[in-house]
């Protein structure tokens, strides 16, 4: 594993939000890593920490409550918790940027989405306030806006539109690092495949690593170079994609999979998942998935979540592959 | 935008009508007498029904409202009971008193309001931020006439350092500005606050701190513009609140003022007087709400298409 | 039905304890219970602590010879230059006396019940007006909606202290004309709470399971709207008690309230005003705080009721600041543990 090759490793990254009622561990020892070019996928199910993971390499996490326990995000070779907030300024919007969830709030309602797009431009390039909105309008123009309708508002935009404009925001300055936190999941489904293709072509263009943050197994197939599996704010499993579609080992992962409709195989039952997301206040000892595992055993109340290396790069944290790595 | 404002000015003509009618119902029932007060206990009965018939306040309710309505119209409010002159001038001699009370009290609360809820804000829970809460509360609770009278004890006759009386120049506006204007300050302070609270929690604040942006300018550009909303209502609402607080402080530093006039007219139970008064009130302050209006307008461009 | 319906109640009660559970952790709010419970309590105090018709001077006697005591901790006595006894009130005048030598003290103890009452009473006309209407309004949209919300423009667009100037003109200063303007004017505040409750309420599915077993709109409006608005109300009225009490004294200090001999917070501000030039500040300071700290209780405790209803999930309630340093130490144990 060389470390200097890679554009973002993120080391046992932990963030932990003190509330009243007790503390809710919303991002426990993620690490991961992705090279120039990559993309990876973060899957889980609502509340399982994906967008906290998101907010947490951007340093956005909202504090009080929120708080970056420990771990190292190393982003070009510097670990963005050491920059200062004037430096992680000039980083945000610029070399890694994130396409939020949903259109319907992330844009200012009061400002012109002209002006929302060139006042990342201003922020990161040497330009002065007129070219700014020139290149903001060539930013619309290619996430498919006519120039005519860049001095509107938000509201007269459709949520497909919005999201498109969210995407030129994030692209404007060029970023080597995209996050993008479930983009389509507020959209309609046939806007769904459009916003998508787009984001695909814009990133092979502009050779733009990305974080797709998601829980549609789905739109992993269709843009992920790899995977990572989130329960309740643990990665459970990493791996290619080929390789974690073809060979999933983490019983999460294996539920994920069983609980998708396969219209190919008529008589194959739907498997979802039994039981519900432990509350996060309260997560269980051990490895959070015993309590709605199948292969739960005592030894699991126990579990310290080592991950275990089964080749290829491909990691679990589950104690059915303890000591079986290669 | 045009017709939008017709629409409203359309919209007062209705609610005004109510202030008039009632107000005038109210007058019409009372049960004391302006010209048995005016003549003094000396008048005989006959006297005072040639008065009262004289004024024709012997005619039938409807008539008297219609006569009443009709000379509104005509801008005619009538002839004071007491002073014997037409209302309008004595209202336009005292207004402007009440009118610039009433802004610089407000104009008071907007700036000193605003900063400390932002800086409240976006120090929430910090010491400022308790301190200011606690005093936002108590500018709300603290009675502005009592807060007057305070100032008249301290700083005219403890201190000798500003006139208790009047309201001619700069130095006479500091203290009854100062005892309208507290609560207001407080009120605004305490909606810029939990406004702002609520903006900057929002998904659009995190767009723009993502983008890279100063924290000052998410506040200022992106957090403020949005919260403003709320903060122009109360602003408006206390410019109708402080019309009729001017009374109090007109009271307590002897200033020549409509509300001064109404309670000394109340006294003498000059109906034409208090009638008009409480109208030209309303009337104002209808327009003021319909600025506000229009201030949102300008503020939000959700709120401006719909004014097409 | 009898055992879902103590359910319910069941539900309400524990739900006014968590209420009241987080109510009891804020130091402003608790800080204005405890104000409002001793300013209350000096309606039953007042005979005893501050005696007035038998006593002279009392809080309803005047003397003239001791007129304008100021504040003091000491019994009021006065000496000869041999240092002999040769008169004085004997009493002790904390907040002094006023111009017909009654006690301050007494005479606000014994305003108390008047201020709260005027007050209490206010506040029962207007919730009562407020709520009928607001829910009517609501629940009813359409025609009754718009002829209700037009009347509460009107009471909107005359400022309170005018509307009350009017009234006095018509029906003669007193308590009652004090109490009618007062309740008029915070009509609307209730009216639009408990329409917007209402309006949002009224589309959901336990109104709608309500209708389809057939209850009536009466009903429908007392046993399942009305209970759900409670906590706006309940803000609402403490907020709308501490506005009335103000108001009530705003125009009491007009002229509007009682004739003189009877005391009231606010007409002993007005009487203090014509003798605030010659020096006598305590006429008008004592009976102002008083008023100033009812208020300020009643908003704490609104504030502290706002809160306490709502649900959300509370954030440790501390400064950014204070919040890395107190979880530096915390950062350090856990990065260092591995």
């Amino acid at each position: 594993m060389a470390t200097a090759n890679h554009l973002l490793e993120v080391n046992d990254l932990t963030i932990h939000f003190l509330l009243e009622d007790g503390v809710v561990k919303a991002v426990n020892d993620l690490s991961f890593t992705l090279n120039a070019g990559e993309t990876i996928g973060i899957v889980g199910e609502t509340g399982a920490g994906k967008t906290t993971t998101a907010l947490g390499l951007m340093r956005l996490v909202q504090s009080p409550p929120g708080l970056v326990v420990k771990g190292e995000i190393n982003f070009e070779g510097q670990n963005l918790l050491d920059l200062s907030e004037n430096d992680m300024r000039k980083v945000r919007g610029n070399k890694i940027s994130m396409i939020f969830q949903d259109p319907m709030t992330s844009l200012n309602p009061v400002m012109p989405v002209r002006d929302q797009i060139a006042e990342v431009i201003l922020l990161h390039q040497n330009m002065s306030a007129k070219e700014a909105i020139v290149k903001a309008e060539e930013m619309l123009n290619l996430v498919g806006i006519r120039k005519e309708r860049s001095k509107e508002y938000p509201h007269q935009f459709s949520g497909g539109m919005r999201q498109r404009v969210g995407i030129a925001i994030a692209l404007a300055c060029n970023p080597t690092l995209l996050i993008a936190d479930e983009p389509t999941t507020a959209l309609d489904v046939t806007i769904q495949a459009q916003v998508l293709e787009l984001m695909k072509q814009l990133k092979q263009d502009l050779n733009t690593s990305m974080i797709m943050i998601t829980h549609d197994l789905g739109i992993v197939a269709d843009i992920c170079d790899k995977v990572a599996i989130m329960y309740a704010g643990t990665v459970v499993e990493l791996a290619d994609k080929v390789d974690l579609f073809k060979n999933p080992k983490h019983p999460y992962t294996v539920g994920l999979f069983g609980s998708i409709p396969d219209i190919t195989n008529d008589d194959d039952e739907l498997k979802p998942i039994k039981g519900a997301m432990p509350d996060p206040t309260d997560l269980p000892s051990g490895c959070p998935f015993r309590t709605r595992c199948d292969h739960v055993r005592d030894a699991c109340a126990a579990f310290n979540m080592q991950k275990t290396d089964v080749g290829n790069g491909h990691y679990v944290k589950c104690i059915l592959f303890e000591g079986k790595g290669v | 935008m045009h017709k939008y404002i017709l629409k409203r000015l359309l919209m007062m003509v209705p609610v005004l009508l109510g202030v008039i009618i009632i107000i005038f119902s109210l007058n019409y029932f009372m049960p004391a007498c302006p010209v048995a007060r005016r003549l003094g206990d000396a008048a005989t009965p006959d006297q005072i029904r040639q008065g009262r018939d004289e004024l024709g306040l012997n005619d039938p309710y409807v008539v008297q409202l219609g006569r009443f309505v009709g000379n509104i119209v005509r801008l005619d409010f009538g002839d004071s009971f007491h002073t014997g002159q037409p209302v309008t001038s004595e209202i336009a001699a005292r207004f402007p008193n009440t009118f610039q009370l009433a802004l610089f009290g407000v104009l008071l609360g907007l700036i000193i309001g605003i900063p400390l809820g932002i800086l409240s804000a976006t120090r929430q829970y910090s010491l400022f931020d308790s301190g200011a809460t606690f005093l936002g509360l108590l500018g709300a609770s603290i009675p502005n006439f009592w807060l007057g009278m305070m100032l008249i004890i301290v700083f005219s006759v403890n201190l000798g350092w500003l006139p208790a009386m009047g309201f001619d120049t700069p130095l006479h506006m500091i203290m009854p500005v100062t005892a309208i204007g507290t609560g207001s300050a407080a009120i605004i302070m305490r909606m810029t606050r939990s406004s702002m609270l609520e903006n900057i929690r929002q998904d659009y604040v995190r767009t723009a701190r993502a983008k890279g942006q100063s924290e000052r300018v998410v506040i200022f550009r992106h957090a403020l513009k949005n919260a403003l909303l709320p903060i122009i209502t109360v602003a408006g609402l206390q410019f109708g609140v402080l019309l009729g607080g001017a009374v109090l402080t007109e009271n307590i530093f002897t200033i020549i003022g409509l509300g001064r006039f109404m309670v000394d007219s109340m006294h003498r139970v000059d109906s034409p007087v208090i009638l008009s008064g409480v109208l030209f009130i309303a009337l104002i302050f209808s327009f003021v709400n319909l600025a506000v209006d229009l201030l949102y307008g300008f503020v939000d461009p959700r709120i401006r298409s719909q004014y097409k | 039905m009898q055992n879902t319906e103590t359910q319910q109640k069941r539900k309400k009660h524990s739900q006014f304890r968590e209420v009241w559970k987080r109510f009891k952790r804020n130091p402003i709010a608790m800080t204005g219970l405890v104000i409002i419970v001793l300013v209350a309590s000096l309606i039953p105090l007042a005979p005893v602590i501050a005696p007035g018709t038998d006593f002279d001077p009392g809080y309803d006697v005047q003397n003239l010879r001791y007129r304008f005591l100021p504040p003091s901790l000491q019994r009021h006595v006065i000496y000869d230059e041999n240092g002999n006894q040769i008169g004085g009130s004997g009493r002790i005048h904390i907040f002094g006396t006023d111009n017909f030598g009654r006690d301050v003290f007494g005479r606000i103890a014994h305003g108390a019940s008047t201020t709260l009452s005027v007050g209490f009473i206010v506040l029962a006309i207007a919730l009562t007006i407020g709520v009928v209407l607001g829910a009517i309004s609501g629940f009813y949209s359409g025609m009754t909606d718009n002829i209700i919300m037009r009347f509460i423009d009107i009471i909107l667009a005359v400022p309170n202290i005018l509307m009350a100037l009017a009234l006095g003109a018509v029906m003669g200063p007193g308590l009652t004309t004090i109490m009618i303007a007062v309740g008029i004017g915070a009509i609307p505040g209730y009216a639009r709470i408990v329409r917007a409750s209402v309006l949002s309420l009224r589309e959901q599915e336990f109104v709608e399971a309500a209708r389809s077993i057939g209850a009536n709109d009466f009903r429908i409006i007392r046993r399942h709207i009305l209970p759900n608005c409670i906590a706006p109300i309940i803000i609402e009225a403490t907020m709308g008690l501490a506005g009335a009490i103000l108001a009530a004294a705003a125009l009491s200090f007009l002229g509007l309230g009682m004739t003189p001999p009877s005391p009231e917070w606010g007409a002993m501000l007005s009487l203090g005003r014509d003798f605030m030039l010659a020096g006598e500040w305590h006429m008008t300071f004592f009976p102002g705080l008083f008023i100033a700290l009812m208020v300020f209780a009643l908003n704490m405790v609104g504030d502290g009721l706002r809160d306490a209803f709502d649900p959300r999930l509370r954030t440790a309630n501390i400064s950014k600041k204070k919040f890395l340093r107190q979880t530096a130490q915390m950062r350090r144990d856990l990065a260092g543990g591995e």
